[in-house]
């Protein structure tokens, strides 16, 4: 007889694929009751989505296979029910919130309908899922909740269509919520307000919520229990403090060291002339105002952080430092060179000087091209660096660098996972020998462990080939571990912008202190001190 | 909305090209007079036909002449059948459009329905037999299809009658030589379309959500997974409604494409230029009806 309301017992799941058998998750068992939230805590390929995807019956199989196990919701094995049963259980007594809320609404039917379709397949009268229908989005906290049904998922912002999302999950008043990774595309304060959300809707309905998540700091904040899965096995299980405090397996102790934003932070020295001066820099599309009296400074060796929420600006700096967009009005002096109205012949000289490492490894690199072709690219388009001979020994050297080996570069794209990507394309960066790195987001898609990696060795090229960065990130404990210098952005404008330590430690602007707030800190004591003192 | 507008004066804009380019290439294939009149007409003949047409005015004037009977839809009489060219063309193309119309209506809900089935379990033994035949035809030649349907069913069996028009009857060889074609063709778009659309994310929502396989198949992914059928759709129609010459020759079938070969073997000058103008019209509202069908289908489109 079950004791738990959802129980997942040894369970075990393999892919049939084309590079053979992978067993994504084995002999796994959790298990949720009411009212309380477990959390399970991985990074990618770990197998933490499985065991629900399994729930709800979305592994397609084949390639999948269910070897073992037993998956019972209250008194029922959900793997041996039939499809019919299942279809009953899913939406109604079950229900999910998926990652990314943009790709998993459909884009053709207005968000009304889809939030009516979950009761309507579940036999709710038409006229009375119409009325809930606008009760959830006002429950959701949904601006112009009336006007929003009509609309199509595209014309929301990215929280606005999460809450979609948990409206939805809501819509049957489920037993179970299960949310995959629901906060990973949401800026920090957006994040905080659907935690917050999640968990108010949790007390009030007293459902049981399965959080999947890489996030420490997720986890410290609202979960009751954790598991903690690597290589498709639970390594360990505990409350969030005894996974914090005591973790006994190698793997989480690994993780928990990855974690950023504990380390001490820089002291630059405030010498030396300016390599890039940027005064009251200027963009507008219509009335909004993309960039609004932009002014920085950045020397040799120097990381400036630009931070703020998405639509800040942070991204525009970096497009119009290199005319990929153009400054209405202003300069950035390069070297005493004003790069906004550099003539296009000279721009291309300074290029070179100037390199951008970008978000998605995945989709910046060609994915036909082998890595000595998209690292010697470089110097195809630059051919005064280095002549031919001395190609295929510079990108030995290069991959070295970056800690790759050099017969990668015989490989293509695809045979590289995303933190060895990054480092290719950091790689090719340096090809060119740059004196100033635009990293754009460049370790958010990167796994905590990896993340860490991929900033000692920006960190080192910094130390011995003295590259400057202008480092975009959301992640604040990141950019609190790597940066000198920050620069906080809200809708085009800078709030402030000081030392690393003057920011952390002494925010002088509400906006900043708002934002530092929102953050989340992976120990759960100081979390849960963290939200007395902001409530 | 200025994305319509737009596209519509870009379309508008090439019916006026292809105005222009009909009336100098029709100048530039030398004289009209000697296009238009038997090989041993006299001199007189010639010139008694040059003044009557004013083909001794300046060109621009002859342009301008041409541009206003245009618009008026005017091309002059059929020189074969002696009343207005453009009353020939209507009727053939009436005789086309409805041709094109039926087997159009029925390819598109035929290949709609089985790619849907057959990508919903993609590498199945109905996924395959379907892959299979529409592999075949959409690579079988139209004439010895037809040519086959009419040994078969019209001389063999006698169930049908080998060509000519006036009962149900003689439609249903024409129609089904059509369909196979855009058939296999546009199978396969819809099956790989509607393939890639159940590897979409809002797929796993609706499982989760609890709706029913028939629904994620026909209410969720089929709206998603037309809009590159619709481009197929419509380009097959538009090469019907220019006529599908073969098979309209082959069955004495009296649309346009059976005319325009006639026409061009009788050089019926005013004929072939109004057949080539209401295809044009034709092909443009097709282009049309094809941009607001992507409109109504996909909301991201709209604004």
């Amino acid at each position: 007889m079950a004791d738990h309301l959802l129980e997942v017992r040894n369970l075990s799941v393999r892919f049939h694929t084309a590079q053979g058998i992978v067993n994504a998750v084995n002999n796994v068992s959790w298990h949720v009751d009411r009212g309380e939230t477990l959390a399970i805590l991985g990074e990618s390929g770990s197998g933490k989505s499985v065991s629900s995807s399994a729930i709800l019956n979305l592994i397609d199989m084949p390639p999948g296979e269910i070897t073992s196990g037993e998956i019972l919701f209250d008194g029922l094995n959900l793997l041996t029910a039939t499809h019919e049963e299942r279809r009953r259980i899913n939406g109604k007594r079950i229900a999910m919130i998926f990652q990314d809320p943009l790709s998993h609404l459909n884009p053709v039917y207005t968000v009304g309908w889809q939030l009516r379709e979950v009761m309507r397949v579940h036999a709710v009268p038409a006229a009375e899922a119409a009325a809930r229908a606008l009760d959830l989005m006002r429950r959701v906290g949904m601006p112009e909740p009336e006007a929003s049904l009509d609309k199509y998922p595209h014309q929301f912002s990215g929280g606005q269509r999460q809450r979609i999302m948990i409206a939805m999950a809501l819509a049957m008043k489920p037993d179970i919520i299960i949310a995959d990774e629901p906060t990973t595309a949401l800026d920090v304060t957006v994040q905080a307000e659907v935690l917050k959300l999640l968990r108010e809707l949790q007390d009030e309905m007293g459902l049981g919520l399965v959080l999947i998540t890489h996030d420490l700091g997720v986890v410290a904040e609202v979960a009751d229990r954790v598991v903690v899965m690597n290589a498709g096995e639970i390594v360990e299980a505990g409350t969030p403090a005894e996974i914090y405090h005591h973790a006994k397996h190698p793997y989480t102790r690994k993780l928990i060291a990855a974690a950023p934003g504990k380390g001490e932070m820089n002291a630059p020295m405030a010498e030396g002339e300016a390599l890039l001066r940027v005064e009251r820099a200027c963009k507008s599309y219509g009335p909004f105002k993309a960039l609004n009296d932009v002014s920085f400074e950045l020397r040799k060796g120097e990381v400036l952080a630009v931070v703020g929420e998405s639509g800040s600006g942070k991204s525009t700096v970096a497009k119009a430092i290199l005319r990929l967009i153009e400054a209405d009005s202003g300069r950035a002096l390069w070297k005493g060179r004003d790069l906004f109205t550099m003539p296009s012949r000279e721009l291309y000289a300074m290029r070179r000087e100037i390199q951008m490492v970008f978000q998605d490894p995945t989709q910046s690199l060609n994915p036909r091209m082998s890595i000595f072709q998209i690292i010697s690219e470089a110097w195809v388009i630059h051919p005064e660096i280095l002549p031919k001979a001395r190609w295929k020994e510079r990108v030995a050297e290069l991959l070295t660098q970056v800690g790759l080996s050099p017969d990668h570069a015989r490989r293509y794209p695809h045979q590289f996972s995303g933190g060895q990507r990054q480092r290719i394309a950091i790689a090719r960066a340096l090809a060119l020998e740059p004196e100033l790195i635009i990293a754009d987001e460049a370790v958010s898609a990167l796994d905590v462990s990896i993340q860490a990696q991929v900033i000692e060795l920006l960190a080192k090229l910094k130390r011995e080939l003295g590259i400057a960065f202008i480092f975009i990130a959301h992640d604040l404990p990141v950019v609190r571990d790597f940066a000198d210098h920050v620069m906080v952005m809200e809708k085009g404008r800078v709030v402030e912008i000081g030392t690393v330590r003057e920011i952390f430690d002494t925010p002088a602007q509400p906006y900043t202190r708002r934002l530092l707030a929102a953050g989340l800190d992976p120990d759960p004591e100081v979390q849960k001190a963290r939200r007395r003192a902001v409530a | 909305m200025p994305r319509y507008a737009s596209r519509i004066i870009s379309s508008f804009a090439s019916l006026v090209l292809l105005l222009v380019m009909v009336f100098f290439l029709s100048r530039l294939t030398g004289d009209p007079a000697a296009l238009f009149l038997p090989d041993d007409a006299t001199p007189q003949m010639i010139e008694q036909f040059r003044e009557l047409h004013g083909l001794n005015d300046p060109m621009i004037v002859q342009f301008g002449r041409y541009v206003w009977d245009v618009l008026h839809l005017n091309f002059g009489d059929s020189l074969r059948q002696a009343r207005p060219a453009i009353e020939v063309v209507t009727q053939a193309f009436v005789w086309t459009l409805w041709l094109a119309l039926i087997t159009m209506a029925l390819v598109t809900a035929a290949a709609v329905v089985i790619g849907s089935l057959a990508a919903f379990r993609p590498g199945g033994i109905f996924d395959r037999i379907v892959t299979f035949t529409s592999l075949i035809g959409a690579s079988a030649p139209d004439f010895w299809v037809a040519i086959v349907g009419i040994t078969v069913f019209a001389i063999g069996l006698g169930w049908l009658p080998t060509s000519g028009t006036g009962t149900v009857w003689h439609w249903i060889l024409p129609i089904a030589v059509l369909f196979i074609r855009p058939f296999g063709l546009i199978l396969q778009v819809v099956r790989g379309s509607m393939v890639s659309a159940f590897g979409s994310a809002y797929v796993k929502t609706a499982r989760a959500k609890g709706v029913r396989d028939r629904s994620i198949i026909f209410v969720h992914t089929l709206r998603n997974a037309m809009l590159p059928v619709i481009t197929v759709v419509g380009d097959q129609a538009a090469a019907l409604l220019n006529g599908a010459v073969v098979v309209e020759t082959i069955f004495g079938f009296p649309g346009v494409g059976k005319l325009m070969i006639d026409s061009i073997l009788n050089r019926d000058f005013n004929v072939i230029l109004a057949a080539i103008m209401v295809t044009a019209i034709a092909i443009f509202v097709m282009n049309l009806l094809i941009d607001l069908a992507y409109a109504l289908l996909d909301p991201r489109i709209r604004t």
